[in-house]
Formats: C-alpha cells, structure tokens, sequence
C-alpha cells in the first residue's frame, strides 16, 4: 500500500496548510493593503486600496506599541533569568540526594502549571488588591505600605504571576534532565574527589545545557507573547493600558479598533521579533554547546 | 527514584566490586558510597528552609483560594485571610451555578468539551503524521519536515490575529469548529511522536506484521500505537492543558457568550465587577470551582506525568 503515508500525514498537513501556512500569509498580504471608509454615510462601502508599507511605518510610529515592546523586554531581562535560575536551583537540590520529601516539593511546585494562566492572574489579583489581600495586610501590620498594582510594581505583580505559574514546569524538566545523566558519571567525579558544588557546575550543567537551551526558548517565546496575565490584571488596576504589551497592542487594534490591517502589521513585527530571537537563542546556545566539548 | 529495598543489593554489590568494574552499574543513589562525602547541617538546614519556602510559595495561594471560597462576602473582607469563618462553601457554589441561569456550568462543559475532544483528535493526528514520518520513505518527506520544525519557532500569539481574520472569511468565527480546528494544528506533538516513533516501533516488528498479512492501518492502530503510548500521553497531557489554559483565541473567535470556554467566562466576569461587587465573590468562587477538577487530576495522576514531562522534554 504505497498510499499509506500520505493517507496518515493528510489530516496534519491539511490543517496546517489551512491553518498554520495560510494565516501567515494572510497577515503579510493584510499587512501591505488598507482600508478607507468614505465617512460621509452615504458611501458605496469601504474601498481597499495598496498601501505598501504604510501599516508598518504607522506600527512603528505607534509610541504605545513600542512601549510594550520595551516593557517585554524589561520583563525578559528580569524575570527569565530569576525564573530559570530558580528551576535550576530547586531542580539541582531536589536531584541530589539529601531532600527526603523530594515528591511533596514537587507536586507543590508543579501544582501551579494546572492552573490556567487567567486563573492564576485572577488568584494573584486577589492578593494585590489591598481590601482582600492577606499579603498587603500582612506587611502593612508590620508598617510596610506596599501596593502592587502601582505604575512602577505592577510589571513585577505580572512577573511574580507568570514565575508562579512556570517555575514549577521548568523546574521538572531540568530535573528530569538531571535524572538522565548515567549516575556512574557523577560516582567517577566523586570518586577523584570532586565536591558537590565542583559535580553541579562542572558535570550536570553542561550535560543538562539542552534542556536549559529549550525552556530559555520557551520562555523568551511566552514572554513576547504575554498577554493572558497583564489583561486579566488590567480589570484591577488604571495602571496597564490597552498597549501594555505587544499582542495585547495586536489584540486592541484588531478587536476593539477594528483596524485589522494595522493589526496585521504589528502581527508581523511580532512574529520578526520573535523569530530574530529565536534564532539568536539557539546561536548562542550552540557556541556555548561548543566550548563546554 | 528507586526503593529502599531495591537500593540496598546494589550498594552491597558496588562496595563489594572493585571501583573500575562497579562504574559499570548503573544505580540510583550514591548514599552508601564509602568516602562519599556528607552534606554539612548547614548546608541541609538552608536546604530545608529554601524547600519550606517554595512550598509555602507555590501552595499558598491556592490554599487561600479554596480557604475563601467558603466564606461569604463579609467575612471574606473582615476576617484572617488564612482561617476559616462561617461555612458558606455551598451557599457559594449554588450562587455560582445559578448565576445567569447557570452559565458557568455551561462555560465549564464548554471548556471540557473543547480540551477533551481537542486534545484526543490532536493527539491522533499528531501520531498518524509523526508515525508515518518515522517509519516511511516518501516523496516530500523531508518538506513535512522541513516546515514542522520551522513553524516550532512561529509563536502562537501572533499566529491568532491573521488566523482570526481568516476564521471570519471561513465563516467558522463564533462557532466551535473556529476553536476545534485549529487546534489539530501541533507540530510539538507530531515532534514527540516522530521521536517516539524512532524509538520504540522496530522495523523488524512492521516487518513480520506485514508478512502475517496485515495492512498499513491495522499494523498502525494495532501494533505502533500501543508501542508509542508514553509520548501519546504526553501529547495528550500538553494539548489538554494548552486548550484548557487558552484564553487569546476564544476571546477574538467567540462573541456568544454561550460559547465561552471557563477562562474567558470568569475573566468577563472579574473586568465586570467595578460595576457590580458581588461578582467578586462570584468570580472567586468560580475561579476555585474551575481549578479543583484538574488539581485533584494531578495529585491523583502524579506518576504518569512526571513520567510524560521527562520524556517530552529530554528527548525534544
């Protein structure tokens, strides 16, 4: 039956062809064409016309839209580094062989990851809220005013959410990476004498470096894409505008603008930021893979 | 991690063999290692206290969450936020469901509806595409390829927008199949099960298959599929909670209420409270409803998904 594996890869291929292939087209093609209504009431419908680059200079002129951009990347550079420090830390310490509740810690950890990221944005808006929130009634008994929903708090209140959420995830894949390494390796080290600290930093590390390289790239990819949180938070707080972040500026645009072709464009601009760091990550990763063999 | 049981002729047997030969065995723990060299008190103290506090970290609020939701509205704003006051879990829960006639059980099923059936049908395709590249030479293969580990680094964000625009030409916005179908759409999951594939389906197994007259389908459902089960769940596992988690798609796709998956419903509800406070109470209340079914999933399926977490992410 030589029609075999065309048959099983048809419903993959099709589907994606329509729904993966397509729309990027769609958004380079929307892109480049807009739309300009008469405005006088009695017109004959919406004309579209080629713009050529019109929607990208008007998306890049957009001070709001490339403020989201610079406050995702406020946030990567904060919070990606302490997220996956973190994993690695827990990850390093629950491998090892001196916790005795290993399980409880990780369950407890990886508990948040079922929670969906809304839920998790509600949960913590809770705890921000001064009226409700045990945290703020905590520190303000011990005479600490803190407000998290403030201008300058509010991007690290949606950082602290996202950590919660992810740590726990991260956390178990570098473990399971730990777990994969022949253990006769780290006995030979131990053996010659290495200590503890000396096995973590010099054999585990760059053994488990794959690993870190895929949830580095996870992670960057979630935090160009933030939306879920921040928009869930926006309900609380005056302090996060329909822009805050790149896709909800493509969120806005799209549904409450109704400017579908701008929306298009900073689509686009996305996507380019995205892939650019993608591709940066991985170099980086392969020169690093390289100088640890 | 193995038992202690299990543990112990191994250490006899490590001590007992000479350390060139004992390298050879691969065992679990290092405890019983002569000369292995103990962790200081300090050193176990700071462990603890870093554990201790992650835990508090992660369960706190989550624990606050069900300790809230069986207080009423009152007592949720004057009392400790950590004790319990007045029982009032089921007067909540029968405010939540009556809401809207309601509608938050309809965003429920909505939400399983759209996870369960998802995630199997993804889960299916995922393994026919992944399997037949595995085990197949064919014309445009290496195209397939191609395209499916390019598109891993296309963001999924950005992909909503022009794939809402083309739903609406589609006529397919507003209705289930705008969020069903696409979904199908999951080059990860045909990555774990082409790497599965590999692994587990030896050629020599299809060979004799075909040899006792079975055809491609039958050796496919059959034979592979049993064979490549823990990638299967694993897929499964991540396309369930990517559907159940997702929030950007519904709320462009979707304008009917009735539609809704829960994520959607409750955060309508929470932007909605400035203009009516009770349904604070209400969108707390539902948000601990929505989370308690996969909560009390995970605690009791804890060892299937460790298992499916470590063999997606080590073999990506």
């Amino acid at each position: 039956m030589r029609s075999a594996p065309y048959v099983l890869i048809a419903p993959f291929v099709v589907t994606f062809a329509v729904f993966t292939v397509t729309p990027i087209i769609v958004a380079l093609v929307s892109s480049l064409f807009r739309v300009s209504r008469s405005g006088l009431g009695f017109d004959d419908g919406p004309t579209v016309r080629f713009a050529g680059l019109e929607n990208f200079a008007m998306a890049l002129g957009d001070r709001e839209f490339l403020g989201g951009f610079g406050r995702v990347f406020l946030f990567g550079i904060v919070q990606v580094p302490i997220m996956l420090g973190m994993s690695l830390v827990f990850a390093l310490i629950i491998d090892s062989a001196l916790v005795r509740w290993k399980s409880g810690v990780q369950v407890a950890m990886f508990l948040p990851f079922a929670v969906p990221g809304v839920v998790a944005a509600l949960l913590w808006g809770f705890f921000y809220q001064p009226n409700v929130s045990p945290v703020v009634q905590l520190l303000s008994s011990i005479g600490i005013h803190a407000d998290f929903l403030a201008p300058g708090t509010v991007l690290w209140s949606i950082a602290n959410v996202t950590t919660w959420s992810y740590l726990g995830f991260n956390m178990i894949v570098l473990y399971s990476a730990l777990q994969a390494i022949p253990r006769e390796l780290i006995e030979a080290a131990r053996i010659d004498g290495a200590s503890g600290r000396r096995i973590g930093l010099s054999i585990k590390l760059p053994l488990i470096a794959p690993s870190l390289f895929v949830v580095l790239l996870f992670s960057i990819i979630g935090t160009v894409q933030l939306f879920s949180e921040p928009t869930v938070i926006q309900g609380i707080t005056s302090n996060i505008n329909s822009k805050y972040t790149p896709a909800m500026a493509i969120f806005a645009t799209t549904a409450a603008g109704n400017d579908l072709n701008l929306g298009s464009a900073m689509a686009v601009i996305v996507g380019i930021v995205t892939t650019v760091l993608s591709v940066i990550a991985s170099r980086v990763n392969r020169r690093v893979e390289r100088s640890f063999s | 991690m193995s038992s202690a049981v299990g543990e112990a002729p191994a250490r006899a047997r490590a001590v007992a063999l000479p350390a060139s030969r004992a390298r050879g065995i691969r065992r679990r723990s290092l405890g019983g290692l002569p000369g292995a060299s103990r962790p200081s008190l300090i050193a176990r103290l700071l462990t603890m206290i870093l554990l201790g506090a992650a835990v508090i970290y992660f369960m706190a609020p989550i624990v606050w969450l069900f300790i809230a939701s069986t207080k009423n509205a009152g007592d949720l704003y004057s009392t400790p936020a950590f004790s319990f006051a007045d029982w009032n879990l089921w007067k909540n829960i029968a405010d939540v469901s009556t809401f809207r006639d309601g509608i938050f059980w309809r965003w429920m099923l909505n939400s399983g509806v759209y996870s369960v059936l998802g995630s199997i049908a993804t889960t299916l395709v995922s393994a026919m595409c992944g399997y037949a590249l595995a085990v197949y030479e064919f014309r445009g293969r290496s195209v397939v390829i191609g395209a499916i580990v390019g598109s891993l680094m296309v963001s999924g964000t950005v992909l909503a927008q022009p794939l809402y625009l083309l739903l609406v030409q589609l006529h397919l916005n507003d209705s289930v199949a705008g969020i069903l179908l696409p979904g199908l759409v999951y080059p990860f999951g045909v990555m774990i099960c082409y790497t599965a594939a590999r692994a587990s389906v030896p050629r020599e197994i299809i060979e004799a298959a075909r040899i006792d007259g079975a055809n491609e389908y039958q050796i496919f459902f059959r034979i592979s599929l049993p064979l490549i089960q823990t990638g299967l769940a694993t897929v499964l596992l991540f396309a369930f909670l990517g559907s159940w988690n997702s929030y950007l798609m519904p709320l462009l796709v979707l304008n009917n209420n009735d539609l809704y998956p829960v994520t959607v419903g409750l955060a309508s509800w929470s932007q909605q409270t400035n203009s009516d406070p009770h349904l604070a109470t209400l969108t707390l209340v539902g948000s601990a409803m929505s989370i308690a079914p996969l909560i009390a999933t995970f605690m009791l399926l804890q060892r299937y998904w460790r298992g499916g977490v470590a063999s997606g992410a080590v073999k990506f």
